[in-house]
């Protein structure tokens, strides 16, 4: 019997015994145990590239949803960018009126698939969960992301989604840049109140970085264009190849082109390395090219995909965020032998949701803490062969409140590895800024925004990591939904004054 | 998609190919480039420079030499076939400046995407020497357009098979020791060829542009699999290219990572890279050698 069929025949006498019992009291409610989320045994899934979680059973959702204490103060609402009204989606889950559980979730949340995988629940929602308060165990809260994903699985595998209702047309045009999180949040919102929407797409696939970055087995794609085809299916032109700046400058968008308002959402730039010897050697690379190659390329199906991968077989990966997590598991994948994550501080630091850590451990990948490397070693064809690291101590707190990591001097060694991944985030796309001087930048090349998200050129919005720097899913589609509303407004504004 | 108006066969290896992209035909300028890909499932995305483009055809014209699996699809590609996905102009376009008397040095296709910079340099009114190199007769290209647009052109044979016997840096270096030497120079090619001819001008300090080609995925400033050394700093050949100053150019370093994935059956990029690399490999260890 699989790991799920267990857990689901478990689940189902808790969840017969539980409704017997009638309404729950808060005492009854902490007693029940936390769901435990199925998923491909980790000896089975390095071999393949599924989807490691494999959801929960209704059974399991329904229980699952009645540990939730239905506070009236809804801490976990706070604790949400978008505000989704958690108490009442988990309270339609526990009553199974699956279909309202969605709606509710819908009525703020654009991608709940996406975001059920995501989100970094554990510093979100989970955080302020009263029920992990008081377990005194902030993981052992109310499992939200868990649940979400349930009520939109169902409702997407029943293929009875029903897109937004648009209001009748407007004529006027908005142009989005970029179709990642933002872009697609902007995108459905500006297109719900009658507004014509174009999409440009760099890349030959839209969905940005949950097409190019998340891998297939966190992220199954198939959902990704699921949500693609919702956007056309609600009339959004999408308008893939076609990079601003360079195909199309901005402004022509604005002048020649009819366009009333602009998004930009054109997300990470160009990675960022250490700036240590031996970066540009042969076998060295950034998390967006092993990534993007892996999983829009699909390079991992090497039966079809014309596009190389270097498959290592001792490969080290450089940071301690989802994206290292992502690349160190794909690496595993592709066959190495040896994967090392090397981080400078410990794991508590880690900026990677708790699920992605303990998931990569599972699957071999070997964690290098407080510890950082200072030069890739190569051969005479320049090819890596090691990485000298030094050994860090935790000094005091920094401005971000972490202890920010000291190195411990004559510590340094040598660890042979034949690639390296850096994954320690990105700096701003320059495309836009460097052909729109209009546009102002900070210092990192971020673009400046007021609290509509406007930019310093009229009618341009702008959202994402294009903003915030490397950040969340979720809190792209905060900035998407945040823009989208201020050009409703001002486009309603602008017809009152006809 | 994006439809093919016109195929032409130029050597052996060598296709010149019409495509239907208006926007990119509208706003491509001299020294930029496009990716391509034939299949969007699967298929890789390949960077190929612009050769020229017609705004009332809304076309652009690509050369390219069948090195892999995607240049080879390409080429099976016929009139009126759809070519899956072109994205592009992408890479700043190359600075033209009135300077007086330039060269521009094109090996083997290298040719094609130097045309542009050839006409946009005659355009501000400069005084243009064309040297264009290849391993034989066969595989020399654009040697008419040249004749009919630079002041003159000096043709190159690794074999003598047509023009002098000889590699591109000869001319090149005879130019550089004349009474009327280039004010600048531009060197597109294998990128062994733009070594030696950033080598060849260095003594001189005659200012050297070289148009790089590296390994490539998105070219719009994401993945960082274009970096290359300059100065010794790391650049991002597709967002702060492609044109870079020959000098500077770390060439050693960006022909060992073009080679990374050479042992991939699969691989299929670096267009440039094969043509006359041998003999030029050879004579790259006689320069050496004398320059010892």
């Amino acid at each position: 019997m699989s790991e799920k069929t267990q857990l689901d025949k478990k689940a189902k006498v808790l969840l017969e015994g539980l409704l017997k019992e009638g309404e729950l009291k808060a005492k009854d409610r902490l007693q029940i145990p936390q769901q435990q989320m199925p998923a491909q045994p980790s000896e089975e899934r390095i071999k393949n590239n599924f989807e490691v979680a494999t959801g929960y059973t209704e059974a399991m959702a329904r229980v699952e949803a009645l540990r939730c204490l239905q506070c009236v103060n809804k801490p976990c609402v706070e604790g949400c960018p978008v505000a989704i009204d958690i108490p009442a989606f988990i309270k339609a889950i526990a009553e199974a009126r699956h279909n309202d559980a969605i709606g509710i979730i819908k009525q703020t949340s654009l991608l709940p698939s996406v975001c059920g995988r995501v989100c970094p629940q554990e510093t979100q929602c989970m955080e302020r969960c009263t029920l992990g308060k008081a377990l005194k165990d902030m993981e052992k809260g109310v499992a939200i992301g868990r649940l979400e994903r349930f009520a939109a699985d169902l409702e997407r595998e029943s293929g009875k989604t029903v897109p937004p209702s648009i209001k009748p047309e407007t004529g006027k045009k908005v142009a989005v840049i970029g179709s990642g999180p933002a872009g697609i949040t902007f995108a459905v919102d500006v297109r719900r109140e009658g507004h014509s929407v174009t999409l440009f797409e760099a890349l030959h696939k839209p969905g940005g970085v949950l097409m190019y970055g998340i891998p297939e087995f966190r992220l199954p794609k198939s959902i990704v264009e699921k949500e693609i085809d919702n956007l056309e299916k609600m009339g959004v032109e999408i308008v893939p190849n076609f990079v601003i700046g360079r195909s199309r400058s901005l402004k022509s968008l604005l002048e020649e082109d009819g366009y009333s308002a602009v998004f930009i959402g054109s997300g990470a730039g160009l990675p960022k390395f250490m700036g240590i010897p031996g970066e540009n050697l042969v076998g060295v690379f950034s998390a967006n090219e092993y990534l993007t190659r892996a999983n829009l390329m699909k390079a991992y199906d090497t039966e079809r995909s014309a596009t190389p991968i270097s498959r290592g077989k001792r490969v080290a990966v450089f940071g301690g965020g989802n994206v290292a997590m992502d690349a160190a598991r794909t690496a595993v994948r592709l066959g190495a032998e040896k994967v090392y994550l090397v981080y400078r501080r410990t794991e508590k630091e880690m900026p990677a949701r708790i699920e992605e850590v303990s998931h990569a451990k599972e699957e071999g990948v070997e964690f290098l803490l407080l510890q950082n490397a200072t030069k890739i070693i190569g051969d005479e064809n320049d090819h890596v062969t090691g990485i000298e690291c030094i050994r860090y101590e935790l000094g005091e707190p920094d401005e971000s409140g972490r202890r920010s990591p000291v190195p411990i001097g004559g510590s340094e060694f040598v660890m042979d590895v034949d690639s390296v991944i850096v994954a320690i985030g990105n700096e701003s796309n320059p495309l836009i800024a460097a052909t729109t001087p209009e546009i102002e930048v900070d210092k990192r090349g971020r673009i400046l925004v007021d609290e509509n998200n406007e930019t310093s050129m009229r009618g341009v919005f702008a959202g994402g990591d294009i903003v915030l720097g490397a950040a969340t899913v979720i809190l792209a589609m905060g900035e998407g939904r945040n823009a989208a509303a201020a050009v409703n407004a001002r486009m309603q504004s602008a017809d009152s004054h006809k | 998609m994006n439809k093919i108006l016109r195929k032409e066969q130029l050597s052996d290896e060598v296709w010149r190919m019409e495509i239907e992209v208006p926007h990119i035909a509208r706003e491509r300028k001299a020294g930029q480039f496009i990716i391509l890909q034939v299949d969007v499932d699967f298929g890789e995305r390949i960077p190929l420079t612009v050769a020229d483009a017609d705004t009332e055809r809304g076309s652009i014209t690509l050369v390219f030499q069948t090195v892999g699996a995607t240049t080879h699809k390409l080429a099976e590609l016929n009139e009126g076939d759809k070519v899956a996905s072109v994205l592009g102009p992408l890479g700043r376009p190359s600075i033209i400046e009135k300077v007086g008397r330039v060269t521009c040095v094109g090996g083997g296709i290298g040719a094609a995407p130097l045309f542009p910079i050839v006409q946009a340099n005659k355009a501000v009114g400069n005084h243009v020497t064309v040297v264009l190199g290849a391993r034989n007769k066969e595989l020399l290209i654009m040697e008419k357009d040249m004749r009919k647009t630079a002041d003159e052109v000096i043709v190159c044979t690794d074999d003598g098979s047509h023009g002098r016997k000889g590699l591109v840096t000869e001319p090149l270096k005879e130019l550089c020791e004349s009474g009327t030497p280039p004010d600048g120079v531009v060197a597109i090619g294998p990128p062994i060829m733009m070594k030696f001819c950033a080598e060849t001008t260095r003594p001189f300090e005659i200012p050297t542009t070289v148009s790089l080609n590296t390994i490539m995925i998105d070219g719009t400033g994401m993945c960082g699999g274009c970096r290359v050394t300059v100065g010794g700093e790391t650049k991002f050949v597709c967002v702060d290219g492609p044109e870079f100053d020959g000098h500077k150019v770390d060439f050693d370093n960006m022909m060992k990572r073009n080679l990374a994935y050479k042992n991939s059956e699969t691989r299929a990029h670096d267009s440039y890279h094969e043509a006359g690399e041998c003999n030029l490999e050879k004579a790259a260890r006689v320069m050496e050698k004398n320059n010892e």
